[in-house]
């Protein structure tokens, strides 16, 4: 059995599975399984108070093979590729508007995949460097490294060459974050790929099917048909599930407007491979959700954004008994992030209930430590957390959607103020002129305080973060009336 | 004949007609008189104001135009394939954006029908102080009972102790409508952000650009100078050429067409010449006053400025005549200002509200090719109120995630809070360099708005990965001498 213990106390030794008792002093005073935003900014802030503090990172290859460097989703496969690869696609676009401004330079213009594959890897290489040094300079301790419980304040460390070690700890974070989903469909772990391994693909991916309706689909979506490619999104039911829907609906009719096909109620039943390839030539095959039709298409490439799943399940979180929610895998804790576990602590995308955020994780883990160490009593805030979604236009959010606003306040009690505007740059180039639009509920019960604001237009992200810091502030429908434009911005909307 | 209104505003521009039209929806009675006199260099325009015709909005347009231009060498990092040379057409660009300003004169012109606003093509000038005649060859006159709003704006000054300023130089009102390129482009002089944004698109669309300083550059803005600095400095490495601690002494013309500028430079004791294209002066704008006939119905006007005296409900020293915008004394020269306070007197004037403009933390954006938005007190500013002991500077430098890949200096991509010292630390003041400054700061506008402070701007998560986010994690002072550079998440 394990026994609770006092933190200040040092523990008793207990057997455990037949392994030797534990000893009276541990090895480090935090150990953090998982070296993404959350464990890595967690392990810095811990080294700062002068505790002794390890990170184990390991990244289990994908089922095509793929694998990355310290640093976590964000870092690898998450955000920062994300945003670079979008950023190409922009520029694709800022390439035709820029002609409507004067400038001129041959019709034809191509984009080379491997240019920018290899720019953005070199990146991220810089990224995983520059963190290993930070750890080092910080005096964490760093391992490549598979870490698992194996029983009372005691992991095993396993590197890639099998060789185990165990280690000891008077606290644990765990901060392992998530990886894709697969959809459990004939050949869709032998030929399918997944946003783990899109951001490394050493070729072009072609004509590209993307199966989901996240953020993640339709981000990645948007900047493959950005960059020239063929691309179709199948989708099961609605888009953006969570999100307001209305804005979700707009993220869709422009994509769509720009090019992106969508297969609407569609599952894949099976994929098979036509012809071997880089890339090669897939046949997937669909079922519909609200009939008996099946179709057939063909793609080079086929995309799985699905959702994503936590790494809890094989950590060995029942040998020191924390608890996980069994169907989703996600770990319920307390405010303190905190588990059932009272020396185990959690933060990040395997949170129950919470944003799946890397500037979330990194305050939220960073906050953490500071309580433990350095006797503060901030908690995280998890409430009005702004979010933006990186799709072709860009959508930026801080607060409640409409439909959740309703539901808590009731329709009479919220009022919604609206616009659609057209951004001055987009004038010359004659791009659409009804497409951004921005809107704000406001709780009439409480002097119209703004409790949703939801942007759709070019750099939402930089719109939205003010925004954010005034909705901390409580700010009310009359203070954005008394706030003056900055003129000619999307923002003064 | 003789008409009556309950509010004739002289002048069409942002503030004027925002005050017509928020006064149409009461049901009043309302006329606007337009009329812009050509510059010296024969430039006119139509309905809409500085801001519409010959401010912010070309101004953005051939900003972007100049930006689209980095943005095609950023393209190539990313992968696309761009057959050099690639070369920049400035009439193309020219007429596409006059195409757009003439759409936005008749946008307003159609406003104003809609809303019932009678509409004038004339230059106004006060008979008395109910009546405003129309100086038009049969000299109309256009009487009002009750209120007259002033809204006449200002136009660029000259340099007019400088030979040949006027007769060869051009202003910002000549620039935008130019159907020639301007080519190599002299800018003497740098008293407002006019001339760096100028500067800097000229620069960005591949003209040979030079600006001459005399001393510092954006007075008034910053007086630390920091920001003020690090936007020119941007420009240097950009391409702007910069010709420090000069000012020119006469311009003439050669037989090649071209204009030859002579200048002194105070640092060596030298005299200098070179020959340009387009000399392009921006020393400043001067009130349009001078037909309005303010003296004989007692208008008073700042001595020094020109400017009209105003009280904080926007009344001139004569009952009933009103003024606002950028010919108002003490008001700052925006376009948002102008529409606000012409909105907020008409509902004064005629929905009994009683709520008077507020001028405070009113944020800006200078649009040069790194752009400066702020909002709230300058570093200077705050010092001077409060002392350096009870304020708090946060900074950091930091990197667009965009410029890595691109390869791009990002050396003056900076930002700096300034707070209260004290309690709560209430924010006084937020600077921004770097793309997209103008989105940045907005929001966080709005935040100062609502008192913001320091503890609830740290409480606020960022949005990753964005250059905003970098506000939320500002964390190290100047007062700490720490290295302010920001590293990795």
């Amino acid at each position: 059995s394990v026994q609770a213990h006092k933190e200040d106390k040092p523990q008793k030794p207990v057997e455990m599975n037949g392994l030797s008792p534990v000893p009276d002093s541990y090895d480090y005073d935090l150990i953090v399984i998982g070296g993404g935003s959350g464990g890595l900014a967690a392990s810095k802030e811990a080294a700062k108070y002068g505790k002794k503090v390890m990170v184990l990172d390991f990244v289990i290859p994908t089922p095509q093979g793929g694998s990355w460097g310290l640093g976590g989703t964000c870092v690898n496969v998450g955000c920062i590729p994300k945003k670079l690869m979008h950023q190409a696609a922009l520029l694709g676009q800022a390439l035709q508007d820029s002609r409507k401004f004067g400038w001129q330079f041959t019709e034809e213009v191509k984009h080379n995949w491997m240019t920018m594959i290899e720019s953005v890897q070199n990146y991220i290489g810089s990224l995983n460097w520059g963190y290993r040094v930070s750890l080092r300079d910080n005096k964490v301790t760093y391992e490549n490294a598979y870490g698992e419980f194996v029983g009372p304040h005691t992991i095993k460390a396993t590197n890639k060459r099998g060789v185990e070690k165990l280690y000891t700890a008077e606290r644990f974070l765990i901060a392992t974050g998530e990886r894709p989903r697969y959809l459990g469909i004939p050949g869709d772990k032998e030929y399918c790929i997944s946003s783990d391994d899109l951001f490394s693909l050493p070729y072009c991916p072609g004509k590209t099917l993307v199966v989901g309706a996240s953020y993640v689909a339709l981000e990645c979506a948007g900047f493959l048909a950005g960059l020239g490619l063929d691309v179709t999104v199948m989708v099961r039911s609605i888009l953006l599930r969570g999100f307001d829907q209305d804005m979700a609906n707009k993220i869709g009719e422009y994509m769509k407007e720009h090019g992106v096909n969508f297969i609407r109620e569609f599952v894949p039943i099976k994929v098979e491979q036509v012809e071997e390839g880089t890339p090669g030539r897939l046949k997937v095959t669909a079922k519909s959700t609200t009939g008996n039709q099946v179709i057939e298409g063909e793609y080079n490439t086929v995309l799985l954004a699905i959702g994503r799943d936590p790494c809890t399940r094989k950590i060995g979180l029942d040998k020191v008994g924390v608890n996980i929610n069994e169907k989703t895998g996600k770990i319920p804790v307390n405010d303190e992030e905190q588990t059932n576990v009272p020396y185990v602590y959690a933060i990040g995308d395997i949170l129950q209930d919470k944003l799946e955020l890397t500037p979330v994780a990194i305050q939220a883990g960073r906050l953490l430590v500071r309580r433990l160490y350095a006797g503060a009593t901030t908690k995280c805030d998890y409430v009005n957390v702004p979010t933006t979604v990186f799709t072709p236009l860009e959508y930026g959010a801080c607060g409640y959607s409409e439909e959740t606003a309703v539901e808590k306040f009731g329709e009479e009690n919220i009022e919604v103020y609206h616009s659609h505007f057209w951004p001055l740059e987009w004038t010359v180039p004659s791009r659409d002129n009804n497409k951004c639009y921005a809107k704000i509920i406001c709780n009439i019960q409480d002097n119209e305080r703004v409790i949703g604001f939801h942007v759709l237009g070019p750099n939402a992200g930089e719109v939205t973060q003010g925004f954010a810091a005034a909705i901390k502030c409580g700010m009310t429908k009359e203070q954005l009336d008394n706030t003056v434009g900055i003129h000619p911005v999307c923002a003064e909307v | 004949g003789k008409n009556e209104y309950d509010l004739l505003v002289i002048g069409g521009g942002s503030g004027g007609l925002a005050c017509a039209k928020e006064a149409a929806q009461f049901g009043r009675k309302v006329a606007v008189l337009d009329y812009v006199e050509p510059s010296p260099q024969g430039s006119s325009w139509g309905l809409g104001g500085t801001c519409v015709n010959v401010g912010c909005i070309p101004k953005k347009l051939m900003h972007q135009a100049a930006l689209l231009g980095s943005a095609l060498k950023d393209a190539q990092h990313y992968g696309w394939n761009i057959a050099q040379p690639v070369h920049h057409t400035w009439s193309v660009m020219a007429q596409a954006v006059q195409n757009y300003v003439k759409s936005l004169n008749w946008g307003h012109r159609v406003q104003l029908q809609d809303k019932k606003v009678k509409y004038f093509n004339m230059k106004g000038s006060f008979s008395d102080s109910h009546t405003v005649r129309g100086l038009t060859k049969a000299g109309k006159e256009v009487s009002c009972c009750y209120n007259i709003v002033i809204a006449t704006g200002g136009r660029p000054k000259y340099p007019t102790q400088i030979a040949g300023a006027l007769e060869y130089g051009i202003t910002s009102d000549d620039l935008f409508w130019l159907k020639e390129s301007p080519g190599k482009t002299l800018t003497p002089f740098v008293l407002s952000y006019v001339s760096l944004e100028c500067a800097g698109f000229l620069t960005g669309i591949g003209l040979d650009t030079t600006v001459m300083m005399r001393s510092i550059p954006l007075r008034g803005f910053d007086q630390a100078n920091q920001m003020a600095s690090l936007v020119t400095e941007h420009m240097e490495s950009y391409g702007t050429k910069f010709l420090k601690r000069c000012f020119p002494t006469k311009v003439e013309k050669l037989e090649s067409n071209r204009l030859q500028v002579t200048w002194k430079n105070t640092e060596l004791g030298t005299e200098e010449t070179d020959s340009f294209d387009t000399v392009m002066w921006a020393v400043g704008r001067a009130p349009d006053t001078k037909t309005l006939n303010l003296e004989t119905v007692g208008v008073k006007t700042n001595s020094e400025t020109g400017k009209i005296i105003v009280d904080a409900s926007e009344a001139t020293s004569v009952p009933h005549i009103y003024a606002i915008g950028d010919i108002t004394e003490g008001r700052p020269e925006l376009t948002p200002t102008a529409i606000a306070a012409g909105k907020l007197l008409a509902q004064r004037l005629f929905g009994h509200s009683s709520e008077l403009m507020d001028y405070n933390n009113v944020p800006t954006t200078v649009f040069t090719p790194l752009e400066y938005g702020c909002v709230g007190l300058s570093e200077e500013a705050a010092v001077q109120c409060h002392g350096s002991d009870n304020i708090e500077v946060f900074h950091a430098y930091y990197k667009p995630l965009e410029f890595t890949v691109a390869e791009r200096d990002a050396t003056q991509c900076y930002m700096k809070m300034v707070c209260l010292r004290e309690r709560e630390q209430r924010i006084l003041g937020l600077h921004f360099i770097g793309p997209n400054a103008g989105e940045v700061i907005q929001g966080f506008a709005l935040g100062i708005k609502c008192g913001a402070t320091y503890p609830q701007l740290m409480k606020t998560v960022g949005i990753h990965p964005t250059c905003a986010e970098e506000v939320t994690k500002l964390h190290i002072t100047k007062r700490s001498g720490l290295d302010a550079t920001v590293t990795g998440c």
